[in-house]
């Protein structure tokens, strides 16, 4: 067991875990952000999806002792205190996405993610970057149209 | 409409002082009325309202929907309303299955009736409470948005202020309900009532709860059906920080700990021996040749008519064709939990399922507790698919065996292997297909004889789902649409094989796939276009006629493509009559494209439009997973695939265009949760032998099979 500092949605929390856990764990039942869902425990479905310092990152396979350093996680919880975030939020009601719901978090911040490098993605940008993030209601379309609509947001333009 | 005399009516008044109003959908005298006055709607004094959803949420939006039932009536604003899970209670029993349960798409057509009146009778109460403290006639009073109006003098009191008094007025013996050209809700896309919460990362599922004391359980389960526990080695989990218990269970064995990381390296270090499986001599060619002998030859008898096997001795042209379908796991996107915490003297259950009456009775036998002393606490779930459908409760009995065990709350979570691999599958399939035409190219006869392991028979369910011995897995969606004067369907039941069970449209699944093919392969032999055959067909069926021509007429049947594109259709009617026609391409080395899929829709009245085509939209985009990509094997009594890397579904990358066109439409709302499901692999077999000149006739539809088609 360690004693570690996490920076999670800009507070510093100190969690007393063993290093080797996978962060999706710490988050959910140290710090009860459970946002972040489990689905398979091996970065396959993308539904433990975190930003770390901006980047999408299955948590669900991260050491969380590898994200103790000052980096800056945000979750679900913490998105909609982020422009892209809370831009996507917005857009997710208004093409009213979801379906079931557990997928979505981490759709939402694998999509905050790609907003952050492309802030006008293409189909392609989608494709390549939420193709990991898996959902078995399928509402596939309704993401794609969401993500549009918030990078038409956060660009200040109309759609 | 008057109200069912034996559905009556109880009012109590809650605690608060709020008036609390329900009926039982199933009849009234029910054991369990003694203990929980029925509801679905809750009005506080301060105004707070709330409506109680008995069907589970899991994603096809019952939330919603059943809400805007009762909302249409009771006079509401939607945004203003809480909605939340029902307790497991008979009051919820579903109307048509007399249980408590989600699932056959029967959630919006059980609903219509009861959840309108639910909300007409309270709102005729809160009326009535009005028009009493004004010494007015209740006729000069009207109920809006929350608040009952006196017309004339425009007083007026809210829902509220009204509470308590409304819940003294005597129960109307009829109410009601407003005709749909006064619809204001019914008919109108309704985002999610549950929206916000999901986007947020606010909505609790099963896998989201916690109590004091918690600890969490992964549990070793058999490497191969069958396998049960010889011996085990518990030193080794148990020298891993964080771990409290070792604990067989009917299940396996158990490792119990402070959370999940603790748990799963515990159960790295388990060491446990297995039995031998009893299905260890069973491989998968092995089955796959048992079955196809099995439909060369006549079977049970499911359905008759006329004399199909003196048609096909007789006729002009016969056509035959072999087809088959795997096992496909659900693979729900959250995995099967429970949490369970087992008292002296009470038990709670905390859990995502939709099979409320039957895991409560479960849970109370597990816990040797009576059932009075159980509650059930329904979360909503990360999809369902039928999975959560447990004919023996297994995921909630192995959470109070645990709690019992170790006198702590425990959550039991399954890994995405054990759900891979932990059976409770679609069946596997194998289709013997005959068809006859006579001299004028006419449909004679149509003989399907189909192989694979009961659903129902044999299990606890037989005498609910499998009429006369026949199950309802084999034959469900083998009625065809189209008369053929002699038509019969026979089965063959094999018992050995992994368990199995309801997977979303059941038998649609795989009798979708063979029959619209199937049906596909006779218009070619025919020398028919086999949407203009249809059509003419479909003469007795205008809605699912007029389903079809709207599809092809959308998705532009008929228009030339190259060689290596093509269109194909398939409409069936699934309690809402939907057409398909798939739009795909074949690369020169056999991969299948799927470029767009146009559907004809016709489900009858519309509650929700943003909902009913978020239901035909992921239904397509479900099935199309098991037509291209997923795929079980099982052999030798295990399952070879085990997580997403190998039990592969569709990405956004994979999704086609989608467009759905409604049809018709009027007279009661029909079910959608399933219907879009059967048509899929069919349209696009179908769409692929236009383009290819092949037939495939397995899913998933494989590069192999397509291999050199431009010869």
């Amino acid at each position: 067991m360690a004693i570690l500092t996490l920076l999670v949605n800009g507070v510093r929390r100190r969690v007393d875990v063993d290093p080797s856990t996978p962060l999706l764990w710490v988050l959910r039942e140290n710090l009860r952000l459970t946002g972040a869902k489990f689905g398979c425990g091996a970065a396959l479905c993308g539904v433990c999806t975190v930003l770390v310092n901006g980047e999408a990152v299955r948590s669900c396979v991260t050491p969380v002792s590898s994200v103790a350093n000052g980096e800056r996680i945000v979750t679900i919880e913490g998105a909609g205190a982020t422009p892209a975030g809370a831009a996507l939020q917005q857009a997710w009601l208004d093409e009213d996405v979801v379906q079931c719901g557990y997928c979505q978090p981490g759709q939402i911040m694998a999509a905050a993610a790609l907003l952050l490098k492309h802030p006008k993605p293409t189909d392609d940008d989608i494709d390549r970057e939420l193709s990991g993030v898996l959902c078995r209601c399928s509402t596939y379309h309704r993401i794609r149209r969401a993500i549009h609509r918030g990078a038409a947001a956060m660009s200040g333009g109309s759609r | 409409m008057k109200v069912p005399r034996r559905s009556i009516l109880k009012n109590t008044v809650a605690a608060g002082g709020g008036l609390l109003l329900g009926f039982p959908l199933n009849g009234a005298s029910r054991n369990g009325a003694a203990f929980a006055p029925n509801a679905f709607i809750r009005i506080a004094p301060d105004g707070r309202i709330t409506f109680l959803i008995g069907r589970t949420e899991f994603g096809q939006g019952v939330f919603t929907s059943l809400s805007m039932m009762i909302a249409e009536e009771l006079e509401v604003d939607l945004a203003k309303v809480e909605v939340r899970n029902a307790p497991a209670d008979p009051a919820y029993d579903h109307p048509s299955f007399g249980k408590q349960m989600t699932g056959g798409s029967q959630s919006v057509m059980g609903s219509w009736q009861p959840m309108r009146m639910a909300g007409a009778v309270a709102r005729e109460m809160l009326v009535r409470a009005a028009a009493a403290r004004w010494k007015a006639a209740p006729e000069s009073c009207r109920a809006e948005r929350g608040v009952v109006l006196h017309t004339q003098s425009g007083r007026r009191l809210s829902y509220g202020e009204l509470a308590s008094a409304a819940a003294r007025q005597p129960v109307p013996r009829e109410v009601a309900l407003k005709p749909a050209s006064e619809w204001k809700v019914i008919g109108r896309p309704m985002p999610r009532v549950d929206g916000k919460a999901s986007v947020e990362g606010r909505t609790e599922f099963g896998i989201d709860v916690t109590a004091p004391g918690m600890l969490t359980a992964l549990i070793a389960r058999p490497p191969a059906f069958g396998a049960r526990v010889r011996a085990f080695r518990a030193a080794k989990a148990l020298a891993v920080a964080g771990v409290r218990a070792v604990v067989p269970v009917d299940a396996g064995v158990a490792v119990v700990a402070s959370g999940f990381w603790s748990a799963s390296r515990g159960l790295e270090a388990l060491e446990v021996d297995w039995t031998d499986s009893p299905l260890k001599d069973l491989t998968s060619d092995g089955q796959r040749a048992q079955y196809a002998a099995l439909a060369r030859t006549p079977g049970k008898l499911a359905r008759n008519i006329g004399d199909a096997d003196a048609a096909l001795r007789s006729a002009a042209r016969v056509i035959e064709a072999e087809y088959e379908v795997p096992y496909v796991a659900h693979a729900m996107m959250e995995p099967l939990n429970c949490v369970a915490d087992v008292r002296a003297d009470r038990c709670d259950v905390w859990t995502g399922t939709q099979y409320q009456s039957h895991d409560r009775e479960s849970a109370a036998l597990a816990a040797g507790l009576p059932l009075d002393r159980v509650q059930l606490h329904t979360l909503q779930c990360g999809t369902g698919f039928g999975r959560r459908w447990a004919m023996t409760s297994y995921f909630v009995v192995e959470a109070v065996q645990l709690s019992k065990a170790v006198k702590a709350p425990v959550k039991v979570v399954w890994t995405r292997e054990d759900d891979i691999r932990g059976g409770w599958y679609r069946p596997r399939y194998y289709h013997s297909m005959a068809g006859a035409l006579d001299d004028q190219g006419a449909l004679l006869a149509w003989r399907q004889r189909i192989a694979g392991q009961p659903i129902f028979v044999g299990s606890t369910e037989e005498q609910n789902y499998a009429k006369d011995g026949i199950d309802g897995g084999h034959t469900g969606g083998s009625n065809i649409a189209y008369p053929a004067p002699n038509q019969r369907v026979e089965i063959h039941m094999v018992m050995e094989g992994p368990p199995v069970q309801t997977m979303r449209a059941v038998g649609g699944t795989h009798n979708g796939f063979v029959t619209e093919c199937f049906f596909d392969e006779m218009a070619y032999a025919a020398g028919r276009d086999p949407v203009e055959w249809r059509l003419e067909l479909l003469k007795g069926r205008p809605r699912l006629r007029a389903a079809l021509a709207l599809a092809a007429e959308k998705a532009g049947w008929g228009r030339a493509l190259p060689r290596g594109r093509g269109l194909g259709a398939a409409a069936v009617d699934y309690h809402t009559c939907i057409a398909e026609i798939a739009e795909v391409s074949v690369s020169d080395d056999g991969v299948v494209k799927v470029h767009r899929i146009v559907a004809g829709v016709d489900a009858g009245t519309v509650i929700n439009p943003s909902g009913l085509r978020a239901q035909v939209e992921g239904g397509i985009l479900f099935a199309l997973s098991p037509t291209l990509l997923s795929a079980l094997t099982v052999d030798r009594g295990r399952t070879l695939e085990s997580n997403f890397h190998d039990f592969r579904v569709i990405s956004i990358a994979d999704a086609p265009d989608i467009e759905i066109h409604m049809s018709g439409g009027g007279g009661p709302p029909q079910g959608v949760g399933e219907a879009a499901v059967p048509c899929v692999p069919a349209a696009v077999a179908n769409a692929v032998f236009a383009a290819t000149g092949r037939r495939v006739r397995r899913l998933p539809i494989r590069p192999e099979d397509l291999r050199g088609w431009r010869g």
